[in-house]
């Protein structure tokens, strides 16, 4: 790959991609139009999240790829190989060993450091989106601060189900000013978007935005006082680990619809059974 | 005892490695050659190429033997490989007046300067198969004779010396660039034409047929296709001048649309635009139709709420490249968001019967 | 007394054709005035001016402001407009389709304007709606309906209680019974009146209709061609026309 620039990309378009990331973080929240570029994998599979990691690496970096918050799906194995080509950095599957974290729906459960950078792929940045398809009006309502329809949502939501319907991608507020899609992680996860240690850059190709959130930013998800919003998940143990307070994956494990709950973020999974936590399916014993 | 999955490393390893091997075939049938590609299957190559936005037969017939025949992949293939490579500036506008013309005809006037030419076109075959080239496709001489002398005028050229037509007013600004400016809309037409000139075929075939059914008509005529090479020019700084760099095959379509006028301005007849790499004449009909239909708001018309005419519906879904990405990557693992959905809706259903439970206890 | 609403030299043009032409007038607090004329005299075109959603090529819109007073809405920042559009200003569009998210409950239709201002407490914004269907007279048991599942009168009602709940002071209707049967006009003109008093609403009312205006109307403009041919208090002008034009609508009304 001795062809390819450091990282794939040309300096030149890794400069314009910086300057859209500092853009970002000067404007919490707001998205940063950028001239996405055509990569050597599909638009949809984290083009966006591939192009700020591969703007902001270093040959220094130790670079981590997690998907679904596991690092041997096989996407994440995919970017991961990519940069491990291109770059020629380090590679870990450790979150506490990397400096670059690049991710797809979930938030690492532990928790990051100012150190480090998380970068996750953004299918479709706009919050906006799936109330209004319209481009040009939704950036006119992000201007002009009119938010007011996504509280209705939220009231249509607990009219019809008593509860707030949505359980991934949930909007959040930064700053007191923009409304930000988080990407689909599951609302479990978005108290940890807020005041977090870590830089936090949102990178989406196929619709050429890129946001940001500093460290240390003031994110809240949107609610009613009278239902506020709940971080929720499965309400199970891992059954390897035995963690309480990490979010699960639904795994169905014979025919009879037995199925079994586990850590979705493999690498605290595994720290954690190396420390000799045992979840009930866990250990050799359940073998 | 349950263990994660692993080895994804090795799956997609051996994934390629079985891919290579069905893309190779049957062992015992001669290998395909890229030259016999870029010969045989012209149109395809013509096709990677327009929508690829990259003018290089030999690497549009190399994309569609890796990507087995598929063009959306090869023209993907082609489209990464163009993002790499350096600019060097741009071209001075192509003259398609001064184009060797292969086909050139008119819709709209029986006989003109310049002629009508047929050329290498399916249009009056028989679609009937023809076994014989499954056995020998040998083929005969076909008639030649000389080229006609010098350049072949536009119809739209004689139409407006009448001021039949709109004016084309000469534009020298720089138009934007689609690859290095993020697609923002109010579009203006160069962009548009851009966006167009690389969108998939069969969504711009589809958009122009619906405004022939009526939604957004607009009457056009083919004024003139005319496919055939023409000389690229560049400006070199250090010579002071422009000297001709290649050359490449183009397909033009001009069309004359519906007219418009009013009290104070006599009827005129407006246009659609179409430009295409190749010879690519579905592709660039369908884009003159779909230029003339977005047009609707500088010319005046009613917006009718046809998809067509709607830039940022065009403009969002035209890129077959984008579509496929996104449209794919529903395979991809979603277990994350499908869990957060599965508590949910067991939430949602475990209150509901709890308060079905209780009106039936009341 | 400050005027509520001022309004100076308002012309717009289509090209060679007048949509309005030098259109002035004074509206005072808790005052409705009528604007009447066949359809392409203009009215609707004025309203539109009026309401901002058509910048006007001449003139000036001042709205006495609660914050800052007297200002023209012609010129503000369109930010400081559209936040005029959803707090002191209402508009009722003639076809309830058009004010209404038809896709949304009755319940979020009126919690809307209350949500774009920051209300953010569930329960308040339901018993808020609640209180507004029952004051329009929709039963309160359909609040959590879509309005496609509603008659045009619910509609046209639902359409009002939305546009009320954030106390505008300044309301604009542009034909509000039109296209109403009449059984169900006479429900509403009279549901109007009721609210219009009450609340001590300003409004402008753009119809052709003249027992809405007679019913509802302090003050009455007749347009033609663009442009007001007479004005004054509506009984008035409704009892002694003194304009040709007026005078032959109110003689087409009274032979009907």
């Amino acid at each position: 790959m001795t062809q390819y620039n450091f990282a794939y990309l040309d300096e030149q378009t890794k400069r314009m991609i910086r300057r859209a990331i500092l853009k970002g973080l000067a404007i919490p929240g707001y998205q940063v139009p950028f001239a996405s570029r055509e990569m050597p994998m599909p638009y949809g599979w984290g083009t966006g999240g591939v192009q700020v990691s591969a703007a902001i690496l270093t040959p220094e970096d130790r670079f981590k790829v997690i998907d679904q918050g596991a690092d041997d799906t096989t996407n994440a194995v995919s970017i991961r190989t990519f940069f491990e080509r291109t770059a020629g950095v380090a590679t870990t599957t450790a979150t506490s060993d990397a400096s670059v974290i690049q991710t797809r729906h979930r938030i690492p459960e532990e928790p990051l450091t100012e150190k480090q950078i998380l970068v996750y792929q953004v299918p479709i940045p706009e919050p906006l989106r799936f109330l209004e398809p319209r481009e040009s009006e939704t950036r006119k309502m992000h201007a002009l601060e009119e938010y007011g329809l996504m509280h209705v949502k939220l009231y249509e939501d607990i009219s019809r189900h008593g509860h707030i319907a949505t359980s991934y991608a949930y909007p959040v507020t930064v700053e007191g000013r923009f409304v930000m899609d988080p990407s689909p992680i599951p609302k479990f996860d978005n108290p940890k978007l807020g005041d977090m240690a870590a830089i936090q850059l949102f990178g989406a190709g196929r619709e050429q935005r890129i946001y940001a959130l500093p460290p240390y930013t003031k994110v809240v998800s949107l609610d009613f006082d009278d239902h506020p919003f709940e971080a929720s998940k499965a309400d199970h143990p891992c059954g390897l680990c035995g963690a309480e307070e990490s979010y699960l994956d639904e795994v169905i494990i014979d025919d009879a619809g037995g199925r079994m709950f586990v850590c979705s973020d493999t690498d605290y999974c595994e720290r954690r059974q190396a420390a000799g936590h045992v979840g009930k399916l866990g250990g050799k014993d359940a073998a | 005892m349950y263990v994660a999955v692993k080895g994804g490393e090795r799956a997609i390893e051996n994934a390629h490695a079985w891919l290579a091997e069905e893309r190779r075939g049957d062992k015992s049938i001669a290998e395909l050659g890229i030259a016999q590609i870029r010969e045989q299957m012209k149109l395809a190559v013509d096709r990677v190429m327009a929508e690829g936005s990259l003018y290089d037969p030999d690497l549009a017939a190399l994309a569609i033997k890796q990507a087995r025949g598929d063009l959306i992949e090869a023209i993907f293939l082609i489209r990464a490989y163009r993002t790499t490579l350096p600019r060097f500036g741009a071209s001075q506008p192509v003259d398609t007046g001064a184009m060797a013309c292969d086909r050139r005809i008119s819709a709209t006037f029986k006989d003109l300067p310049g002629g009508q030419v047929l050329g290498p076109t399916f249009d009056y075959t028989h679609r009937l198969l023809d076994f014989k080239l499954a056995a020998d496709g040998e083929v005969p001489k076909a008639p030649q004779r000389d080229a006609a002398a010098g350049d072949v005028p536009h119809v739209t050229d004689f139409l407006n010396r009448e001021g039949l037509i709109e004016e084309a007013p000469q534009d020298d600004t720089d138009p934007p660039d689609l690859t290095r400016e993020p697609l923002e809309v109010p579009a203006d037409r160069a962009l548009r034409l851009q966006a167009l000139a690389r969108a998939d075929e069969g969504f711009t075939l589809g958009l122009a047929y619906s405004t022939q059914r009526g939604y957004a008509r607009n009457h056009a005529f083919v004024g003139e296709l005319r496919i055939g090479a023409v000389s690229v020019e560049m400006d070199i700084p250090e010579l002071g001048f422009a000297i001709e760099i290649g050359e490449v095959a183009l397909t033009e379509c001009e069309t004359v649309n519906q007219f418009k006028g009013s009290k104070t301005e006599p009827p005129q007849f407006t246009r659609g635009y179409g430009l295409v790499f190749g010879q690519t004449e579905r592709k660039a009909i369908s884009m003159a139709l779909v230029d003339r239909a977005l047009r609707w708001e500088e010319l005046g018309e009613d917006d009718v709420g046809a998809p067509a005419q709607d830039a940022e519906f065009v403009l969002y879904h035209a890129d077959n490249i984008q579509a496929t990405g996104f449209l794919e990557h529903i395979k991809l693992p979603h277990y994350v968001d499908f869990q957060s959905e599965l508590e949910l809706v067991r939430k949602l259903r475990c209150e509901a019967g709890a308060d079905q439970a209780q009106e039936a206890a009341e | 007394m400050t005027p509520l609403l001022s309004v100076q030299g308002i012309t717009k043009r289509y090209g060679a054709h007048i949509g309005c032409a030098d259109v002035s007038f004074e509206l005072f607090p808790g005052e409705v005035m009528g604007i009447v004329g066949e359809s392409g005299s203009g009215k609707s075109t004025l309203l539109n001016c009026l309401a901002g959603h058509v910048r006007p090529d001449t003139g000036a819109v001042i709205f006495d402001t609660r914050a800052d007073g007297p200002r023209d809405t012609v010129t503000m920042s369109e930010p400081e407009r559209r936040m005029l559009g959803r707090t002191d200003w209402a508009f009722v569009h003639q076809n309830a389709r058009d004010g209404l998210r038809m896709g949304v409950s009755a319940g979020g239709n009126v919690g809307e304007r209350l949500m774009a201002v920051g209300a953010r407490h569930y329960g308040d914004i339901r018993d808020t709606a609640t209180d507004w269907l029952e004051r329009v007279e929709v039963d309160a048991a359909r609040i959590d309906d879509r309005p496609t599942t509603f008659s045009g009168g619910m509609q046209q009602r639902l359409q009002i209680a939305r546009n009320l709940v954030t106390g505008p002071r300044l309301v604009f209707m542009d034909e509000p019974t039109g296209g109403l049967d009449v059984s169900v006009q006479a429900r509403l003109l009279d549901l109007l009146r009721g609210l219009v008093r009450d609340m001590g609403l300003s409004a402008i009312i753009v119809t052709h209709d003249l027992a809405v205006v007679r019913l509802l109307a302090d003050r009455l403009m007749v347009m033609k061609s663009g442009r007001v041919v007479e004005a004054g208090l509506t009984d008035q002008v409704l009892d002694d026309p003194q304009h040709a034009y007026s005078q032959l609508l109110v003689s087409s009304v009274l032979q009907v």
